[in-house]
Formats: C-alpha cells, structure tokens, sequence
C-alpha cells in the first residue's frame, strides 16, 4: 500500500512536470500564432488588402469616344455616329436555340454569317457579351426593338463610331479607320493604352498621324467579380475622355469641287494659301468610300478597290512622284535668271522639228513641229518653247538648277513627317547621279531636265508649294493642313527670301501671266479676264515614255494612244493675279496635254476659291472679335 | 475536513454533480458553438442554407450529449476504455471493407441516418484508451519494453488503418494524441528525442513514399508562388484573406475572398480564415483565447481530478485539442504544408465535432466526479 502510493505520488510528480512542460511549450506556440497573425493583419495588412481587391475588382474597358475632323468651317468632316448594335449575353438567355434563329430571321442573316456568329458564341464564356451584330440598320433595329418580347436576354445597344459624311471626298487626307490590329497595338502606346476589343483605330492618313491626340481615353466599369470571373456588382464608372478634335485647314466646297473636276479620271488637285501655307483642298483621283473600312471592308469592296486600274489606294499628291513636266520651266528660268546666265532680252531660236537641237548624236524636238522662231523668256514660257529652255538648262548646268528647286520646295517631303506616306520625289544633280547610279552626269540630261523630263520627278503637293512661293513673291512658307495650335511656334525661317533678287521673281510670274492670259498662251483658252479671278499659270504635259520618230510622223490625238502611253497633264497656277492669294496644282494622269486637260480644271477652281475667299477671311476675323 | 467529507460521498446526486459543473468551460463551448454558427451562415453567404440548419442541429445533439455524458460517472469511462478502442477498430475495418468512396478516399462509413467518419472518433479514442492502459502501470514499467512496445501498437493500428484510406492528416493527429498520452504516462524523454532525430533523418524516405498530391502540397508550402493558381492556390487566397481582414475585419458576411468564391474549403480546414477575414485581427485572437481558456480549464479540471486515469485523459486531450488548433491555423495561415485537420467545433464536419463533444463530456465528467478515485 505504502509503496502503491509512493509510487503514485511519483507518477504524480512526472505528470505534473510533464504537464508544466508541455504547458510552457503551449503558451510558446500561442504567442507564435498571434505574432503570425499580428504579422499578417497588421504589419502586412495594405499588401494582402491589395492583392485581395485585385482579386475582387476587375476593369471593363469600352472603346474610348474618337475625336472629330472639322473643317476650316467647323464642318464635321469625320465625326461619330450612333451604330445600331445587337449584343447577347447568353447565360440570360433561356433557349439560346430558338432566339438565334428568330434573330436569324429578324435580321435575314445569310448562313454564312450565322455560323460566323455561332462561332464567336462558342469561343466565349456564357456571361460575357456576343455581339450579333455591329451596324444594324435603322429599319431592323426598330424591327428587333418590337420583337423584344420574345426575345429575352437580347440587348440592343447604341454604341458610338466612325462616321465619314463627305464619303470619298476627304479619303486621302483623314484617311480611315478600322479595327486596331496586332502590329497597330505594339507599336502605339496609345493604341496599347486604350485598347479594347473591337477598337477602330486610323490606318492611314491624318487619322493615323493624330492618333494619339485622337484617341481620347476609355470610359472604365469596375465591377466586383467573383473567383470564376462572374460580374457580382458594379463598384464604379468612370468617365473617359472624348479624343481631341482637330480643325483642318481644307475648305470642303473646294474639296468637293476638286474631287468633282477629277471625276473617272486618275490625278490630283492641291490649292494652298500662298502665304500661310493652309491648304484649301488636297485630292487624289479616284478615292474611296472610307466608311466601307469603318466595319470591315467586304472582300468584294476590298478587291475592287484594290484590282482598279487608276489605283484609288495610291495617295497620288503626295505619293505620286511625275515628271513636272513643263511645270518646272518657272523654276529653271528663275533659276538662269538668278544666276545671271540670262537676262530676258536673252533669245533662243526655235526652228521646229526640222532643226532639233543636237548634242552627241541624240536630238532634242520642241513641242512644237513648227517651232516658235526667235522667243525671248517672256515669251518662251509663254509658249512652253522647249528649244529655250534646252538652251537655258544646257547653260545653267543641273546643279545650279537644282539648288534652285531644292529651294523652293521640291525634293523633300512637304509636310515633314506628318504623313508617313508622302513621297520626296527627285531633284537630280551630278553628285546624286555618281551616288546613286555610279555615272557620270552627261549634258543630255541637263538639257531633258530644262523642261521637266529625264530623272526629275516631284509630287503634286511640291509643285504647288513651289508655285506658292513663286507667288508670294518668293518667301518660305511651311504648307500645313491641320489648324495650328495656339501655343506652337513656327519656324524660324518662315517668309525669308528665297530669291537673291526680288526683279527675277516679278520677271517669271509676269511669263507665268504671259502664259495664261495673252495670245497664244498655253493656258489662254483658259483665262478669266475678270481681274477679280484672274490668274497665271503654267501647264505642263509630261511624257510617260521616249515620243520615237515614228510617234512623231503620226503625230496622233490624245484619245488615239493607249491610255497608259498617254501623257499626264499637269498644270500649277496662282491667283487672283493682281493680288494672288492662291496657288493650284493639278495633276491628270494620262490626261494627255495640260493645257487641254488640266488648265480648264483651273479655271472652274479659281472662281470658287476667290469667291470663298471673303468667308474663309470672315472666320479669322471673327475669330479676333470673340476674343 | 471537507475533503474527507467528500472523500466519503460515493453516491453523487444530481444537484452536488451540478454544482461541481465547470461552467466556465461550459460557457466558452457554448460560445465557440455560437461563434462557428455565425461563421457558417457566413459561409452560407449570409443565408441560413444546408450548412448552417445541419451544423445548428449537430451542435444541439452533441451538446446534449456532452452533458449527458458529464453526469456518467468517470468510472464508466475508464471501464469502456478497451472496448470504445476495439469498436472503433472494427469500424475503421469496416470502413477500410464497405466504406463511402467520395473524391478518390474512403473515409466514410453509412449508419443509415448518419455518415460516421471513424477515424474522428479514433483521435479521441485512443487517448481514452492508452490513459486507461498507463492507469495502473507502475511507473518503473512504463518505459519497459513490453509497455513501449504495445502502446506503439495500439497506435500504429488505427494509424495505418487511416493511412489507407488515405487520410495522412488524420492519422498523424492520432498518433500525435497517443503520442501525448505516452509523454504525460511517463515514457522516458529520450526516446521521444531519439524518434524526433530518427524521424528528421527518415524525412526524405518518407517523402519518396509520399504521393504525388502530398509531395505537391509540400512543395507548395515550401514555395507556394510556384503554381499560383493550381497546388498554390489555396494557401495564396488563405493569406490574402487573413491578412486583408486587418486589425477589425471587413465585418461580419463583408469577406470578400469567401463572399467571392476566392477562398477553398471554407466550410471546413480554412474556417479559420473567413472568420478572420471577417472579424480580423482583434476576433482572432479573441477566438484563440476562447480556445486557450479551454484548454486551459481541460488542464485544470486534469490537475484538480483524484484519479490517474482522469488526469491523463485531461492533460493528453487538452494538448490533443491544442495541437489540432495549431495545426489547422498554422496551415491556413501558412506555416505548415496543407493537411486535412479541422478545428474542433468551428469547422462543418458531424464526427470531428462528435469526437471533441465526446472529449468534452468525458472532461466534465473528470470534473463533477473529480473526487472519484479508480481502482
């Protein structure tokens, strides 16, 4: 018994200090899982707060409001519209089956596009939205709008988009939008930024070139989702930014009228404000609807723009490099006249195509089979004689006449690098033929280059940004189609003299005058006499192949020739005359001859340009007034 | 001279056995009853739903069933012993033969009204068991081989029986349980340090024989960034949600990570984490002393018992309780890999809860018969 309890009180013992043991060990491990949680919900509260909020709050972006295109007027040239929408959130809809092909129905969906749309149901989760269709007409929307009792879950919805009003007019200068693509998405932050399914984003064009000022910001949901996903509640909405809407320079009745002249024919109109450098209107011929891309263009449209022949994807102002043709004469007399190779007492004799000129064995014609006997530069240019300027090339030598060119404008983009497309056509001189072919210049292409054939090639836009600055007397101008904003400098250069002696300058534009408004002018047919719109020009036909001698006996009619072989009729001019404020430069694609073709254009141009004159005024002033 | 007087009263009535209620113990199971049930509606989305109704009813019985249990005398507790552990075997037998398969284990055992896991049971089990074969031991032969060994055995039985199903969380909390009952019966402390260093040494074998779920969890644990969004997943959301709850909690039904459908197995293994989700840090810790004053009472109620047997049932469960509250929290808050082991009362699940209102009844048992010596 003694030894029992003895034994039992030793046991007491070891348990007891076991029990204290393992108790201390308790309070150890307690205070351990208190500091785990102090360390978790207090000292790392913010971080888990916001990893479980990242958890829970998810952002829906929609497709940012797109800024406009205004004109000089504040017409809307490239606004927004409201597009009829029809979207499905399937999971809301009981028998999905039988609604689809009522909609099918409704809308007289062809089976291809049904089964487009079948497609894209299957691709994405049940909540999230299918979008049936993204332009409905009016007619079938108000159709599904009466049919919404039986069609439970279906949403019509008014979303926001592209809309170009003037059509085809303004093609070639906003360019288009469509659907953002990968490439677009990795190259623009700002595309990357705001990107969201179904963006349309500007392909080309000033809609390309504004992109980022354009775009405007998305409008952002934040909804609470739930682990799969599933929207629970919305949390917020926060309102994007519109894009910035930019006002042009172009004047939409005179871009009109440009895209009207050019009807069925291939070729180019620009018109520039001759001292600030706006331009008034700027077409290539043909264009197209850009309206067709805002959707996705359907391969049909697609291939017909693409497969015709006149080439309505080609942005021939600025892309188009052509041979100036006679177009260029201006310059290369200015050029002889500067350098002092000339005076205008200088006199060539023109003897026809019986006396060509003839250096090394290769013969140069004038235009004219008769020839124009003994001219002087007045009445060289008057005529467009090519033997004097044969002669004047031949003395000047091409690279002093390209220093000339290169001066007033030619040779180099216009618009710098606001479009990315815009071609710097040639100005050639001998350092460039030695880099550039490995050859020697040889004086043949000098005297060829007099009267604008041979390497020389420049783009509608650089012949009137010449003629501009021909016009104004010979001062830089820095040409610009967007509307400056408030605060931008202009370059330092502008309005310095181009010319050594202003007397060179009032000696061509008086041959340019000679040119349209005398007897015997290229262009006289088409002078307006009233001082009001009376203008001067010089026309140009540029040859797209070498005339053999056997095109010369036949001596045949525009319409005659393959179109292809035809000669493109260019034509540059500025006016009013007394007081100029205008330059034009018109290019018809195998036109044939510039003063039958492409001088009339002018002439249809002017009257509209000058009578808008006073209005486009009217807005600057009024401008100053609200201020 | 009072306690020679107590010493005398062999026949306990009904009003001395209620008076010698612990009623502190009795207040914080009821609260902690109270606490889970409001954490499962939670759970329930703030809707009294199947989870909420089947844990309220669970809590009832069992509660009952507890103070029942609290009126038997603990002699009868210490007679079953033997036979309480045998039973429990046949099921785990039974349940290893004729078991519930569900999702790729057989745990489960159909008694027509009720789905009985055994292994549950086992944990509590075999603490009755092992207390009452250590009762009489003399403590010279405790650490003879004979008694070592064949408490081992009465472990390793029920442990591999759960092993195969496979359960390797439940089995380790069991032989945990009978591990403490060895410490507080007397085993020499060297062996316990010796099978420490043994198992430490063993540690990559036993990971080879793990599988390729297990290793994963460990792996996870080791690095839970490694698959965020699959073996990681759990432990990830368990974190956040803890630690987004902060020092008040986002309130009560406000948890977003359990609301949203972020967080796994809330009704079970992470409990822990909605409620502090929800309550925060402040609720954590007072949940933590809910348990803490628990155990503590457990303990006391073992030191103040006459009996051998009673002692070491209070101390080995109390530290059994505790060691599955350390378990279950070190996992949820990422301390330990991820293990199956619920926390007594708050997690949903009928034989765990069972198995700890049993523990409790035998404890207040000890308790209103503290007095009671055995044979």
């Amino acid at each position: 018994m003694i030894n029992s309890s003895s034994d039992n009180v030793k046991k007491l013992n070891s348990i007891n200090r076991r029990m204290f043991i393992t108790g201390s060990v308790k309070f150890f491990i307690m205070i351990g899982l208190v500091s785990r949680l102090f360390f978790l919900q207090v000292k790392e509260n913010k971080k888990y707060l916001t990893l479980s909020d990242k958890n829970r709050i998810r952002e829906w972006k929609l497709a940012p409001v797109r800024g406009e295109f205004h004109d000089y007027f504040g017409n809307v040239i490239a606004g927004n519209f409201e597009a009829y929408q029809l979207h499905i959130i399937p999971e809301q809809v009981e028998d999905f089956r039988y609604v689809i092909y009522r909609i099918k129905d409704l809308l007289e969906l062809s089976d291809k596009e049904f089964k487009r749309i079948i497609k894209k149901k299957n691709e994405i989760k049940s909540w999230e939205t299918l979008i049936v269709s993204d332009n409905l007409s009016w007619k079938k929307f108000s159709k599904i709008n009466n049919h919404l009792y039986d069609l439970n879950g279906v949403k019509p919805v008014i979303s926001i988009s592209r809309n170009y009003p003037f059509g085809s007019n303004f093609t070639h200068v906003i360019g288009y939008v469509s659907q953002a693509n990968e490439q677009d998405i990795e190259n623009n932050e700002a595309i990357k930024k705001n990107f969201v399914p179904g963006l349309k984003i500007g392909k080309v064009g000033l809609e390309k070139s504004f992109e980022n000022k354009l775009i405007g910001s998305n409008d952002i949901e934040r909804y609470e989702v739930n682990a799969y996903g599933r929207r629970i509640s919305q949390l917020e909405f926060q309102k994007g930014e519109k894009g910035k809407s930019l006002r042009l320079t172009v004047d939409t009745k005179v871009q009109q009228l440009s895209n009207e002249l050019l009807k069925d024919q291939a070729g180019s109109i620009c018109v520039m404000d001759i001292y600030t450098g706006e331009v008034i209107a700027m077409h290539s011929s043909p264009s197209f609807d850009p309206n067709l891309f805002v959707f996705g263009i359907s391969q049909d449209d697609w291939q017909i723009i693409r497969n015709d022949p006149m080439k309505p994807l080609v942005n021939k102002t600025l892309q188009g490099n052509y041979s100036p043709g006679s177009t260029i004469k201006p310059i290369v007399a200015l050029s002889a006249l500067e350098n002092g190779i000339i005076n205008t007492n200088f006199t060539v004799n023109c003897r026809g195509h019986k006396h060509p000129l003839e250096l090394y064995g290769q013969t140069y014609h004038c235009w004219k089979k008769e020839g124009h006997g003994f001219v002087n530069l007045r009445n060289a240019m008057k005529q467009s004689c090519d033997n004097y300027f044969y002669e004047i090339a031949r003395k000047l030598g091409v690279d002093r006449l390209s220093e000339t060119a290169k001066k007033f404008g030619l040779g180099k983009e216009v618009f710098g690098n606001l479009f990315n497309i815009e071609k710097k056509g040639l100005i050639p001189n001998t350092q460039w033929k030695k880099n550039a072919l490995g050859q020697s210049w040889v004086l043949g292409e000098t005297v060829i280059t007099g009267i604008g054939q041979g390497y020389i090639q420049t783009t509608p836009i650089q012949l009137c940004l010449m003629t501009a600055q021909i016009a104004n007397g010979g001062y830089k101008i820095y040409p610009k189609i967007v509307m400056d904003d408030e605060n931008k400098v202009s370059p330092i250069d502008k309005f310095t003299p181009l010319y050594k002696n202003s007397k060179n300058i009032k000696i061509v534009q008086d041959a340019m005058f000679a040119s349209t408004n005398e007897v015997r002018g290229t262009s006289y047919r088409s002078r307006i006499d009233d001082p009001k719109y009376q203008f001067a020009g010089k026309t140009g036909t540029a040859q797209v192949k070498k005339i053999t001698e056997r095109d010369r006996e036949l001596d045949l009619k525009t319409f005659q020739i393959p179109y292809e072989e035809r000669d493109h009729a260019l034509y540059i001019a500025y006016g009013p005359y007394k007081n100029p404020r205008y330059a034009v430069s018109i290019l018809v694609e195998h036109g044939g001859n510039g003063s039958t073709t492409a001088a009339p254009m002018a002439k249809k141009l002017f009257k509209t340009i000058i009578d808008r004159h006073q209005l486009r005024e009217s807005i600057n002033n009024k401008k100053y007034l609200d201020i | 001279m009072y306690q020679h007087n107590r010493l005398t009263t062999n026949n306990f009535n009904f009003f001395s056995k209620l008076a010698n209620f612990d009623y502190v113990l009795m207040a914080c199971i009821l609260l902690l009853g109270l606490i889970s049930l409001a954490t499962m509606y939670s759970t329930d989305g703030g809707k009294i739903l199947f989870h909420t109704k089947s844990h309220f009813t669970k809590l009832i019985v069992f509660t009952i069933m507890m103070l029942i249990f609290s009126f038997v005398n603990i002699k009868f507790w210490f007679s079953i012993g033997y036979f309480f552990y045998v039973i429990i075997i046949g099921l785990l037998i039974w349940t290893y033969l004729f078991g519930i398969k569900s999702s790729g284990s057989q745990r489960w055992i159909d008694l027509y009204f009720i789905n009985l896991q055994p292994s549950e049971l086992m944990k509590i089990c075999i603490i009755l068991c092992l207390a009452k074969y250590f009762h009489r031991m003399k403590l010279e032969n405790v650490n003879s081989l004979y008694a070592i060994l064949s408490s081992l055995i009465i472990i390793l039985l029920p442990m591999g029986l759960v092993i195969v199903q496979p359960d390797l969380g439940t089995s380790l909390l069991i032989s945990i349980s009978g591990l403490a009952v060895l410490w507080f019966a007397g085993i020499n402390h060297k062996y316990f340090i010796y099978t420490m260093i043994g198992f430490l040494i063993s540690l990559p074998f036993i990971i080879s024989f793990l599988k390729p779920y297990q290793k994963l969890r460990v792996l996870t644990f080791l690095n839970p960034d490694r698959d965020p969004l699959g073996a990681g997943y759990q432990i990830i959301q368990s974190k956040i949600a803890v630690g987004s709850g902060g020092i008040f909690g986002k309130g009560f039904l406000k948890g977003t990570q359990s609301y949203l459908e972020f967080l796994p197995e809330k009704h079970t293994d992470f409990i822990f984490t909605l409620f502090s989700e929800e309550f925060g840090f402040v609720g954590s810790v007072i949940l933590l002393l809910i348990y803490a004053i628990i155990i503590y009472r457990i303990v006391a109620i073992g030191a103040q018992s006459r009996s051998y047997f009673a002692k070491l049932f209070c101390y080995s469960f109390a530290a059994s309780i505790f060691v599955y509250i350390t378990i279950n929290m070190s996992m949820v808050l990422g301390l330990l890999p991820i293990v199956g082991s619920p926390l007594p009362i708050m997690s949903y699940g009928g034989s765990s809860m069972l198995a700890t209102m049993i523990g409790f009844g035998i404890v207040m048992s000890a308790k209103v018969h503290s007095q009671q010596s055995i044979a």
